[in-house]
């Protein structure tokens, strides 16, 4: 694999290569010494336009456990602050000989452009692109759910027929269009729920299920996933829904919507959680919720990709 | 097209595997604490083949086997395609003060060898590693040295030499071509 921009135009088989490649990565994090020297000699960058503790401290464990060297990279003071482009920032990392590219950008294709620029040979990993996409995230999602549902036997297996249901801020997700991407054609069944004002323009053309009532989601789709997406108040420019107490009522997994799930049912989130609001304490802490196995998974899918992305020969398509 | 030649057939296969088997009973001076790790693919079939000839010859407790991956152990991961990683399983006792014999079917550069002696290092720390390989064939890059020998098949470094095991490819045989 060259790059890693999107789940969209991942095939079957890639999705399945690089979840089967987690377990491995997985496996070696249950041992006493964790680090491998796979990446040995690389230098891998964490370009980060965008601040996000999680997925940067992430993809940081992930590179050091492959013992690859990482230069941590955030925009706010430095030479971006001072009007650098992201052309002239990436002749910089070309000529430190970067080997790896790790972005996040507010501007959704950034990452894109950077792979198909020519200005850097690096191998490009997306780590959120503006609403866009966020394709480790779904990755992550992809293998705990496969773990939480197969266990020991999740090797080559699909999630042919699994119904899940996302809820929450759609528009401004990117963990949302990534999942659903991977989600159909890993096989599963995927719906939307949200008010009509946080679904993006166009959703309707893709291939998911929409409810805006969260308890008549559960009812009719029958999820062996509920995934909550954060509310980014940090994004909400305009009034998407009247306050934050009819939202908690409406679409916020409380303990009463949590008692008519499913046993089967797991409650998935990709943090940071806004507890109260989407999601409420005691969903947040049940047995069914995954936030830390998506944390820890978070490592290992992250060891898989830029394995993928850093060995072989550089420059080749395959 | 070079001629493909067949150098070991089932029955040759399974009189090297138990000659390897006897030896390492006898180097051991028996079972105790020992561990057969194989290197995929094929090693970790040669492993449990020889760990079931050991348990008849010995008759007591079957002996632990293992399968060790190298992939992310190699040197060479940027010269060479991209390949996936397989599962690795140790015994669940560990490999600590053990007597372990890593298992291959072929024995050439010793690059794959050096990588499982760095990847059992992460596992544990090993009384002694052995060496046992189905076929050595020779043009060592690295000092290392098989202890248990199938056969000894002097090659040319373009030849190619493929081990077919039954329970993956439905029959045993060795061929040089």
């Amino acid at each position: 694999m060259r790059h890693l921009l999107d789940t969209r135009t991942l095939t079957r088989d890639e999705a399945i290569l690089i979840l089967d490649i987690a377990e491995d990565m997985s496996a070696t994090q249950q041992r006493e010494v964790k680090k491998l020297p796979t990446l040995r000699g690389k230098t891998i960058v964490n370009l980060f336009y965008e601040d996000s503790t999680r997925t940067r401290i992430s993809f940081e464990a992930a590179s050091k456990r492959l013992s690859a060297d990482v230069i941590n990279f955030s925009a706010k003071g430095s030479s971006v602050s001072k009007g650098e482009s992201l052309k002239d920032t990436a002749q910089t990392l070309q000529a430190i000989g970067a080997d790896g590219v790790v972005i996040r950008h507010p501007a959704s294709g950034a990452p894109a452009m950077l792979a198909s620029s020519g200005w850097i040979d690096a191998g490009v990993l997306n780590a959120g692109d503006g609403t866009h996409e966020h394709p480790t995230q779904a990755l992550l999602d992809a293998f705990t759910m496969r773990r939480r549902l197969f266990g020991e036997n999740s090797r080559g297996r699909d999630l042919d027929g699994i119904s899940v249901v996302i809820v929450g801020d759609i528009m401004h997700s990117r963990v949302a269009r990534s999942n659903l991407w991977l989600l159909k054609v890993l096989g599963a069944n995927v719906s939307f729920v949200a008010p009509e004002t946080l679904l993006p323009y166009g959703t309707r053309e893709w291939p998911v299920t929409i409810y805006h009532s969260l308890d008549t989601a559960i009812r009719e789709a029958n999820p062996d996933v509920i995934m909550l997406l954060r509310i980014q108040t940090e994004r909400m420019h305009a009034a998407f829904f009247p306050n934050e107490r009819e939202y908690a009522r409406n679409w916020g997994l409380n303990d009463v919507r949590v008692a008519g799930l499913q046993d089967r049912t797991i409650i998935m989130h990709p943090g940071p959680m806004n507890r109260g609001l989407e999601i409420s304490a005691g969903a947040a802490d049940s047995e069914r919720s995954t936030v830390l196995e998506q944390v820890a998974n978070g490592v290992s899918v992250r060891m898989a990709a830029l394995y993928l992305l850093l060995s072989g020969e550089r420059g080749e398509s395959a | 097209m070079k001629e493909t030649r067949t150098v070991l057939e089932s029955a040759d296969i399974s009189r090297a595997l138990t000659r390897i088997s006897h030896e390492i009973v006898e180097s051991n001076k028996g079972v105790d604490g020992l561990v057969l790790v194989g290197i995929p693919t094929r090693g970790t079939i040669l492993a449990q083949r020889i760990a079931e000839i050991i348990s008849r010859i010995d008759g007591s407790t079957p002996v632990a086997v293992g399968s060790l991956d190298i992939t992310l152990y190699r040197d060479d991961l940027a010269r060479n395609p991209m390949r996936p990683s397989q599962p690795t399983e140790m015994p669940v006792t560990g490999i600590d003060g053990t007597t372990v014999v890593l298992v291959d079917d072929v024995l050439f550069s010793g690059r794959t060898v050096r990588s499982a002696l760095d990847a059992l290092n992460d596992h544990g720390r090993p009384k002694v590693v052995r060496l046992a390989a189905l076929i050595d064939r020779g043009h060592r890059e690295l000092p290392i040295r098989a202890d248990f020998i199938g056969k000894n098949l002097p090659s040319a470094k373009d030849e190619r030499i493929s081990v077919r095991l039954e329970e993956l490819d439905g029959e045993d045989s060795v061929t040089i071509s």
